[in-house]
């Protein structure tokens, strides 16, 4: 990799990355519905005047390219502005807004790999037995039913009729004041039920791919050989054969990561996680227009980061921000399942839209979910 | 598979035992909502979001208990000139802000100037001219007329009294950060906010008010999905629900052997629920067609059916607690035939086409009604479009700028009529591009001067004449057609004693609140 390659794609990076925020900050302004209404609406209605200060308070009143400009240039110094909604810095914001994300897709991305990979292993033990039937079925239908309903059934089972876990969110605010480990056990308590819905849909991905690679590993030669040799059943299948067929699991799991993020929209939702999905649909709902941007240069970073290295460089970040529909990009990024899989395609939950229209792809999400 | 079942046996074990975990802190209320506010400073910022928390953390002049009767509260007396143009408030000498400075005349004074100047709701304290500050603890209001409606306005929702020394900093009152790090004069003080998640509030020590509040801690859990909500409250995590509207949660919770239901509380709110006409629309603009809709539209149906008996009735502008209500005002009650030929007088026998729009996320108070319309309004040869909002912008888009022919609604009251009611019925309140103004374009010259004679008449008999002929006049008029109000119970631990019932409901202080043991 030479020089002047890193610094052409870098450059390439740059005008990418400032194409998506334009495109972002002109398409969320399509969207009808003016915020100074909705401030207003907030506040119980509004004079014209009152009306007009807030436009100005906002830098509404300005034309879009001004406007557009004012924001590229701030973004440009590391200011994401200011929470028309919140009242708050949008960088704060996030910043409350992304540990629980993290936390609740990197528990979910464990939890589905690991009970995946075991159900998958079991299965692919006697491929032709009724548990094997069993995962095949499971996880067919954990890939297939919608996320959304998964949680409402679990909350249902889990919280109403056996109220086992809770649902209010990511700790209990009784126990605020106390020690550090039972707060630690609350929130893993907490955890639960919104990281198990997320890992579900992976789960059943993880079951049938180890279940798919195991088959293949199984039938080696040298399982045979250590079977000859007489190593036990639990040894041949975890440290002989897994070891192999991890291979594909592991470069799956990476890519699966991005889509975890966007999953996590809507199990927030449900689960009343303040997360960064939560936050974003909120924003959208009242035209926050600088935290919904604050969330798209954020899933924008995310993407440029390299979520993909072995990949294109940009790829990532252009599958997660622009989506499948940006035609003209060559999109080298991971794709699935075409139109259905749209939702699902960004890196961040704030980037689920096809097509790199924002706002129709958090509701293209949740009618997908719904 | 036994590692499976010893791992699962583990898991069910430590979440029962957590689950089991009793409240630590016995002085604590947990408050449940789907409200997010924008910040705590009631003074610039009206709805219940804010109102709540703003409510606990500012105190205000006078205070009301649940028969529309002045209290007390910062003002320990207050006093009416004889030309009704003063009012002079006496403040209790012990009252301090929760930074320890204590609370003047001054403050009185800032409070209501930022109010006037900044609250969506103007005609609080539009007729205001200045207040004159003799000493530290008596604050004049001085009026340019009479204006009856300035006892209601001087309540915690509407009229927090906040410290001139942190908001008279010269910052813009909208955006100051003071507004989410509130210094406030109320029972309880701010702890800490996270957004969009919890609100903490703690007991305010040096609260003027001795021995209250009774309770050390109030949280306020935002819990926006409905069903998790319900839940919540069913499994104890939540102790206290207000606003609670819809009639599934009301049923729902109505089971539960440990939660009470306050349903009268918070009449001053007055949320009407309605269908208003665009009368500007030619189709609209003859009030034969408005009467033909309403004699069509079967209001107790609604209720009955649609809300499954949670809501009342709302028959006119003014709701039905309210001193104000006249309840001699033509109902509308269901007559299919009086509705066909009143349009066929107004020259539409074969019927018409109609657009009708609603409020989206009230379900069962918008969309029901909206979709029920469809069907009922067939039958009087009115083919209705139900035109969807994907949200509240969009829908609030199209009403302020009277881009419709009929829509839902939903608007609250406010106390005094001068506050919540003029504004939907004043002509010189038709301003495109303002939501909850007279978006119906209504202009009738005698309403106009009936309204103008009541909010400077002192004499309450007079006043309540001219607001029974304004009320007999709209309804007539039919520039909306009246549906119901919307329920906003409190559902709350049986364990709680003196749950707030007055005619704010949940948003006046809670410094009486307590647990029971």
């Amino acid at each position: 990799m030479s020089f002047s390659f890193l610094i052409r794609r870098l450059a390439y990076g740059l005008v990418l990355m400032l194409g998506v925020v334009v495109l972002n900050f002109l398409l969320i302004r399509l969207a009808p519905g003016d915020p100074a209404v909705v401030i207003a609406g907030e506040m119980g209605g509004a004079t014209e005047e009152m009306l007009q200060s807030i436009r100005a308070e906002y830098g509404l009143d300005q034309p879009v390219l001004t406007q557009l400009w004012i924001y590229i240039s701030n973004v440009a110094q590391g200011d994401l502005g200011q929470s028309y909604f919140f009242n708050q810095p949008v960088a704060s914001l996030i910043g409350q807004r992304l540990g629980p994300t993290i936390l609740l897709v990197l528990v979910a991305q464990l939890l589905s790999i690991l009970l995946g990979v075991f159900l998958g292993v079991i299965a692919a033990r006697k491929p032709n037995g009724p548990l094997s039937a069993f995962v095949s079925v499971f996880s067919t239908l954990g890939y297939a039913v919608p996320v959304f309903w998964t949680g409402i059934m679990l909350i249902i089972l889990f919280a109403s009729t056996f109220p086992i876990f809770p649902v209010e969110g990511m700790a209990s605010v009784r126990l605020r004041d106390a020690a550090w480990y039972v707060r630690g056990l609350d929130v893993i308590h907490h955890l639960v039920l919104p990281a198990f819905t997320l890992a579900i849909i992976y789960l059943a991905q993880y079951a049938r791919l180890s279940r798919a690679s195991m088959m293949e590993v199984l039938g080696s030669d040298y399982i045979r050989t250590a079977r000859a040799k007489g190593a036990g059943e639990r040894s041949v299948l975890f440290r002989h054969a897994l070891r192999n067929a991890a291979l594909p699991i592991l470069t799956v799991a990476g890519l699966q990561f991005g889509n975890l993020i966007s999953g996590s929209l809507l199990v927030e939702t449900v689960y009343n996680w303040p997360g960064m999905g939560r936050l974003a649909f909120d924003s959208i709902l009242r035209r926050d227009y600088p935290t919904i941007m604050g969330g798209a240069v954020l899933c924008l970073c995310h993407g440029g980061g390299g979520q993909y290295p072995h990949r294109s460089e940009l790829s990532a970040g252009r599958s997660a921000a622009a989506g499948p529909g940006m035609s003209g990009i060559r999109t080298t990024g991971p794709r699935r399942r075409g139109a259905a899989a749209a939702g699902q395609e960004g890196a961040n939950p704030l980037c689920a839209p096809g097509g790199g229209a924002f706002t129709p792809g958090i509701f293209q999400a949740r009618k997908r979910a719904g | 598979m036994t590692y499976f079942s010893r791992l699962l046996g583990a898991v069910s074990v430590a979440a029962l035992s957590l689950s089991a975990l009793p409240a630590l802190a016995s002085g604590t209320l947990v408050i449940a909502s789907t409200q997010v506010p924008r910040h705590f400073n009631g003074a610039v910022q009206s709805g219940i979001a804010t109102g709540l928390p703003s409510a606990q953390i500012f105190a205000s002049p006078l205070r009301y208990d649940e028969d529309w009767t002045p209290q007390p509260y910062l003002a320990k007396s207050w006093e009416e000139s004889a030309d009704g143009l003063s009012l002079t408030l006496h403040l209790v000498d012990n009252a301090t802000f929760h930074d320890g400075v204590p609370i003047t005349s001054e403050d009185v004074a800032f409070s209501i100037m930022t109010i006037k100047e900044n609250h969506p709701f103007k005609s609080m304290f539009a007729p205001v001219e200045a207040v004159e500050t003799p000493d530290p603890l008596t604050a004049v209001i001085k009026l340019s007329q009479p204006h009856p409606a300035l006892l209601l306005a001087l309540s915690p929702a509407l009229c927090p009294i906040i410290p001139k020394h942190v908001y008279g900093d010269g910052q813009d009152i909208k955006t100051h950060p003071a507004n989410i790090k509130p210094v406030g004069s109320g029972p309880f003080m701010l702890d800490s906010y996270a957004q969009g998640d919890s609100i903490v509030l703690k007991k305010n020590p040096n609260f003027f008010l001795d021995g209250r509040p009774k309770l050390d801690e109030v949280i306020v859990r935002i819990i926006k999905d409905p069903s998790a909500l319900l839940i919540a409250m069913e499994n104890g995590d939540a102790d206290m629900y207000p606003f609670m509207g819809g009639s599934q949660e009301i049923k729902r919770l109505e089971k539960a052997d440990h939660i009470g239901i306050e349903r009268d509380g918070g009449a001053a709110i007055g949320p009407i629920n309605w269908l208003a006409f665009n009368t500007a629309s030619p189709k609209l603009s003859d009030k034969r067609v408005r009467q033909a809709i309403a004699y069509a539209v079967d209001r107790n149906f609604i209720i009955k059916a649609l809300h499954r008996g949670v809501s009342k009735p709302a028959r006119g502008p003014i709701v039905e607690q309210s001193p104000f209500f006249n309840p001699d005002i033509n109902p509308y009650d269901v007559d299919l035939d009086k509705a066909k030929a009143l349009l066929a007088e107004a020259g539409y026998p074969d019927g018409m086409e109609l657009t009708v729009d609603y409020i989206p996320g009230f379900k069962e108070q918008q969309q029901s009604v909206a979709e029920y319309l469809r069907s009922q309004l067939k039958k009087i040869g009115i083919a209705v479009t139900v035109r969807a909002a994907p949200d509240f912008p969009t829908w609030a888009g199209r009403v302020a700028n009277h881009d419709f022919e009929l829509t839902m609604d939903a608007v609250f009251n406010w106390g005094d009529p001068v506050i919540g009611v003029h504004r939907t019925y004043v002509s010189s309140n038709i301003r495109k591009g303002v939501i909850w103004s007279n978006t119906q374009s209504y202009a009738n010259p005698r309403v106009d001067e009936l309204l103008a004679q009541a909010a400077v008449e002192r004499d309450f008999d007079k006043r309540k004449a001219l607001y029974a002929e304004f009320q007999q006049i709209v309804v007539d008029d039919a520039p909306i057609y009246f549906l119901n109000q919307m329920p906003q119970m409190t559902a709350y631990d049986k364990k709680l004693v003196h749950v707030p019932d007055g005619i704010w409901g949940p948003l006046a202080p809670m410094d009486q609140l307590d647990w029971s043991e």
